[in-house]
């Protein structure tokens, strides 16, 4: 496969992923809260600075629509991750020499 | 798996914190000698995957559910230094964006996720190759194993440091139990995800999986 058709379609596929998928994801609790919960000590637990933040718990604030909350955060979490990590290693990257 | 704030004390966090950049600034030296044009795209796609599937959490058990930590995948893909990184900035965003794990356990996440879940994913990638087949076909397969000790491994991380440091006054045996049953199973999950995500790469360009080119490079250099 062409490497620029790789990519389009790696993207193609996270942005399906964040932006359609995530809104069939289980709401149930992840591992750790649920043993949590079961052991007792989940009421240690303090709420996240930003709790209260644009984005938290994946979804853009005052958008109702739970499907288009979720789909939304989805994809402005891939293109700030996007954005950071090819910087990121862009910029660590051997340049080859010419 | 994403430790909110308050479940360990903060000296503990802080210690964990100071091992957590030790091993993130030995990753960015790393990841400088395997990153090149080729590959550093490739990185940035992975980080961004795995970001992705974090917030596809699947069910696995009564009323629990758990999602990819990444760290296997991320290792076979890019190599461990890198893949040290890309978890390392997922989980920056979504402890800062979304809320998504503790400001204050960011160290603890790291430790467990980014290193612990990288290097156990990838040493076992390593040793089954070495053990059973250093076929290119059985690469998707390694990569699963690995990706199935990982998930209890990074959940062992978390043990540990609620034995140090724990706010609950609960038995140490009793978090283990839960911890480490619980994920196993989410570790299926893992292995299940990453073999066919590392199948779908090795199917199309298998000349940009590190865990494969590895040796090759190795044998370009000794000629």
């Amino acid at each position: 496969m062409k490497t620029k058709n790789f990519y389009i379609l790696a993207l193609f596929a996270t942005l399906l992923l964040a932006g359609g998928v995530s809104y069939y994801a289980s709401s149930s609790p992840d591992g750790l809260e649920k043993v949590a919960e079961d052991i007792g000590f989940i009421e240690q637990a303090k709420p996240n600075t930003n709790s209260e933040g644009f984005l938290a718990d994946y979804g853009v604030k005052g958008l109702k629509n739970e499907r288009l909350s979720v789909g939304a955060a989805g994809i402005m979490g891939v293109a700030a991750t996007g954005a950071v990590s090819w910087g990121l290693f862009l910029l660590l990257r051997r340049k080859d020499a010419k | 798996m994403h430790i909110p704030d308050g479940f360990i004390d903060i000296p503990t966090s802080t210690a964990v914190a100071a091992l957590a950049g030790a091993g993130v600034a030995l990753s960015l030296k790393g990841a400088r000698k395997t990153l090149d044009d080729k590959t550093a795209p490739l990185a940035g796609l992975t980080a961004t995957f795995i970001f992705a599937v974090q917030m596809l959490n699947f069910p696995v058990a009564a009323g629990t559910s758990g999602h990819l930590l990444g760290g296997a995948l991320a290792a076979v893909l890019v190599g461990p230094f890198t893949a040290t990184l890309a978890l390392t900035v997922v989980l920056l965003m979504q402890a800062l964006l979304f809320a998504d794990g503790g400001l204050t356990a960011i160290g603890l996440n790291v430790f467990n996720m980014s290193i612990i879940g990288v290097w156990v994913g990838y040493g076992t990638f390593c040793l089954v190759r070495k053990l059973f087949s250093n076929k290119k076909s059985i690469i998707p397969l390694a990569a699963s194993i690995g990706a199935l000790l990982s998930v209890p491994a990074a959940a062992t991380g978390f043990v540990l440091q609620y034995a140090i440091g724990g706010t609950g006054t609960f038995s140490t045996t009793a978090v283990f139990t839960a911890m480490f049953g619980t994920h196993v199973l989410i570790g299926i999950g893992e292995a299940i995800i990453t073999g066919l995500a590392v199948g779908a790469v090795m199917a199309s360009r298998s000349d940009l999986v590190y865990g494969f080119k590895k040796e090759n490079i190795k044998l370009e250099i000794r000629k």
